[in-house]
């Protein structure tokens, strides 16, 4: 793809998920979409980037901060906002909700809200990939608190051990929660402590997409040339509270000024002005724009309308 | 019909399995090691490669999400727990992620995996290598849960569970391994989800689990002797519970043991009673008696251990106190000691 063109889609998928976001925080007092929502603003180019360098067929996972990923890789909205609205027509019918939102049909396999409970499943799906030796790549998005956890370390050292075709995504924002990772984690870097192992590492403190698209690409050529798992390590910052729609700067546990820094390398803001930059024009830009922003208005509003599932839903699919 | 132990046919459910299927793969500590897991999985690796037979790092609960993966992605994994107390660490991906992927993809995805745990008593195991914990296995929604008693089951069973399309959890006492049977030489599917009549008896009925049903058949033929005929029902697949035969059975016999091999507060003993005093209620003679392990955790000395593990004789005992019979004369019977048959160290 050439470099204008890919800007181009780059920019689409950050713009969708950033306007999508701010669709849920304009309807969530309004108290339908009954999901706890852990929102993916400031996060986009990440999502975008690492999306954009996968194949179609390329699976991905996610944790409860799905909303990003789950855009990136999909481009749909109707089922996404449905799901969150409750509704039959919902990309699982309202029993996943947020925080488990996925599609599988559109190689997004799962999403799971206990904390690195996911990466396992995922390291299990790319074992699946080099058994039928399918091409097929699985990259995995978590954030820093799952370097807590002993999953993620089972995880990444049998994908290690196996050579398997994986993509670990570690989504950076500093934050448990409240928590920094300075209270949580014994060691300085995660990427030094990573780099013991039998993979590939990259780190990189950016919001641009097009940056993480590359180093995306690299990584995967990487991969393909050595065997080893990669590991991406990207740094980014949470505009919002944990979970919910609202700013909280207020409640002191980190700084406002933080916030500002970052805001100004905000990664919506930044590709537009690199497309601007790019010779197209305030139009073009606006066309697309609308375009999606009629997509994603529409989406509301047919989830809005749409039924809920008949209550003898509950029962169904327990078992095969 | 050709009689094999309960190990042989362990072992034969998964070569067949195996060979039919090339999806169908084995897993898990020590899996294809010297010992093999008591013998279960003797000849995988040397007949199917390293493939689909290998030993994992002690990773228990990524690898229980490992498997869910393949799992998800067509393959149909097996995995292995010589202990269930070892199983335990893979709580959260069974209880969290296995279980409930199904459902909440909508019924997209599905999950052809199984569990396989050894349970049970075995020689001085102590606390921690002991367990059964198939009732907390059987309160989750979405998974299956297997109990086989007899060689033949365990072969059959093990088919079913392997070309399931749910997750199952598959527990194999330790005892039971050295039984031997009848076991048919064909590959035979018997489906998950039907109790079965180890004896039929009029006068009282024994629900048993596992190795109690070893227990609770000498029971019965001891009880024999005495004119009093003991209706034994294993129901096989714990969750999902088909209760028709037991329910049958009580209706038939008006009074009901259940004998479970494990703890009972809160546990499957608890659930036969709870169906048994709503659905035959009016037929009961004596309210529904439960006999399982004592409520501590598993002491290791032998004295202890002999108490805490309920056997044939508690159940005649319970069986003369339902029917009000004067105590019988034991002293001439001969009971199961693993004494001469199993020695240790695990
Ligand atoms: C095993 C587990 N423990 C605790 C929680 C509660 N919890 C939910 S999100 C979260 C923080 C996770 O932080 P991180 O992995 O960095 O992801 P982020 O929210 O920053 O994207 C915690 C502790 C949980 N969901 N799962
Ligand atoms: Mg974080």
């Amino acid at each position: 793809m050439k470099r204008k063109e890919l800007n181009v889609e780059l920019y689409k998928k950050v713009y969708l998920i950033r306007k999508t976001e701010e669709k849920i925080r304009e309807h969530y007092m309004e108290d339908e979409m009954k999901t706890p929502v852990h929102l993916s603003i400031g996060e986009e180019a990440i999502a975008a980037g690492v999306c954009m360098a996968l194949n179609v067929e390329d699976q991905i996972f996610g944790t409860y901060r799905n909303h990003g990923i789950y855009l990136a890789k999909t481009g749909e909205t109707d089922r996404f906002f449905a799901e969150l609205y409750g509704k039959q027509t919902g990309v699982a019918k309202g029993k996943a909700g947020s925080m488990h939102i996925s599609a599988s049909e559109l190689n997004f396999l799962g999403a799971s809200a206990v904390v690195a409970t996911i990466i396992p499943v995922a390291m299990g799906t790319s074992f699946v990939n080099k058994w039928k030796n399918n091409g097929k790549l699985v990259a995995v998005f978590f954030g820093d608190g799952a370097l807590d956890e002993g999953a993620f370390w089972e995880s990444l050292n049998f994908a290690c051990l196996k050579e398997l075709p994986i993509i670990f995504v570690c989504e950076d924002n500093g934050l448990a929660i409240h928590s920094p990772t300075s209270d949580r984690q014994g060691y300085r870097s995660i990427s030094d402590i990573v780099s013991k192992f039998e993979c590939n590492v990259f780190r990189e403190e950016t919001t641009d997409p097009e940056v993480i698209y590359r180093i995306t690409c690299n990584a995967i050529q990487l991969q393909k040339n050595n065997h080893k798992p990669c590991f991406l390590h990207f740094k980014y910052y949470r505009y919002l509270e944990h979970v919910g729609i609202n700013q909280d700067f207020k409640f002191g546990y980190r700084s406002e000024d933080e916030f500002k820094r970052w805001y100004k390398m905000d990664p919506v803001t930044l590709q537009r002005k690199k497309l601007l930059e790019n010779a197209h024009s305030e139009k073009e830009l606006q066309e697309i724009e609308s375009e999606i922003d009629k997509q994603i208005d529409n989406s509301v509003k047919s989830a809005q309308k749409a039924p809920f599932p008949d209550e003898s839903e509950l029962f169904k699919d327990v078992y095969a | 019909m050709r009689r094999i132990s309960y190990r042989e046919a362990l072992n034969e459910a998964m070569m067949q399995e195996m060979e039919r299927d090339p999806n169908v793969f084995v897993y898990g500590l020590d899996v294809s090691d010297h010992k093999r897991i008591f013998g279960s999985t003797v000849g995988l690796v040397e007949k199917f490669g390293a493939e689909r037979c290998f030993g994992t790092p002690l990773s228990e609960d990524a690898m229980t999400g490992f498997g869910l993966g393949a799992a998800i992605n067509g393959l149909r994994p097996i995995h292995i727990h010589i202990r269930v107390d070892f199983m335990i660490l893979a709580m959260n991906q069974i209880v969290n992620m296995v279980s409930s992927c199904r459902y909440t993809s909508a019924g997209k995805l599905k999950v052809p995996l199984v569990i396989r745990a050894v349970i049970g008593r075995g020689w001085g195991q102590g606390f921690q290598h002991s367990k059964s914990m198939h009732s907390v296995f059987a309160h989750i929604p979405g998974l299956k849960v297997v109990l086989p008693t007899t060689p033949r089951d365990v072969k059959g069973l093990l088919i079913s569970a392997i070309r399931d399309d749910n997750p199952v959890i598959f527990m194999e006492h330790r005892w039971l391994y050295d039984t031997i049977g009848e076991v048919p030489e064909d590959p035979e599917a018997i489906p998950l989800g039907e109790s079965n009549i180890l004896r039929s008896g009029n006068d009282i009925t024994v629900v048993a689990t596992s190795w109690l049903n070893v227990e609770a058949l000498k029971a019965a033929e001891v009880m024999q002797k005495h004119g009093i005929s003991v209706e034994v029902v294993d129901p096989r697949t714990i969750s999902p519970l088909n209760d028709k035969l037991i329910l049958e059975s009580v209706k038939k016999t008006g009074h009901c043991i259940v004998a479970d091999d494990d703890w009972l507060n809160c546990g499957f003993s608890a659930e036969v009673a709870a169906r048994v005093s709503e659905f035959c209620f009016k037929d009961l003679k004596s309210p529904v008696s439960r006999i399982g392990f004592a409520a501590t955790p598993c002491p290791t000395t032998r004295p202890l251990e002999n108490k805490f593990y309920p056997n044939a004789i508690d159940i005649i005992k319970s069986i003369e106190s339902k029917l009000e019979l004067q105590p019988l004369d034991l002293s001439n019977e001969e009971f199961y000691s693993y004494e001469n048959k199993f020695r240790g160290p695990f």
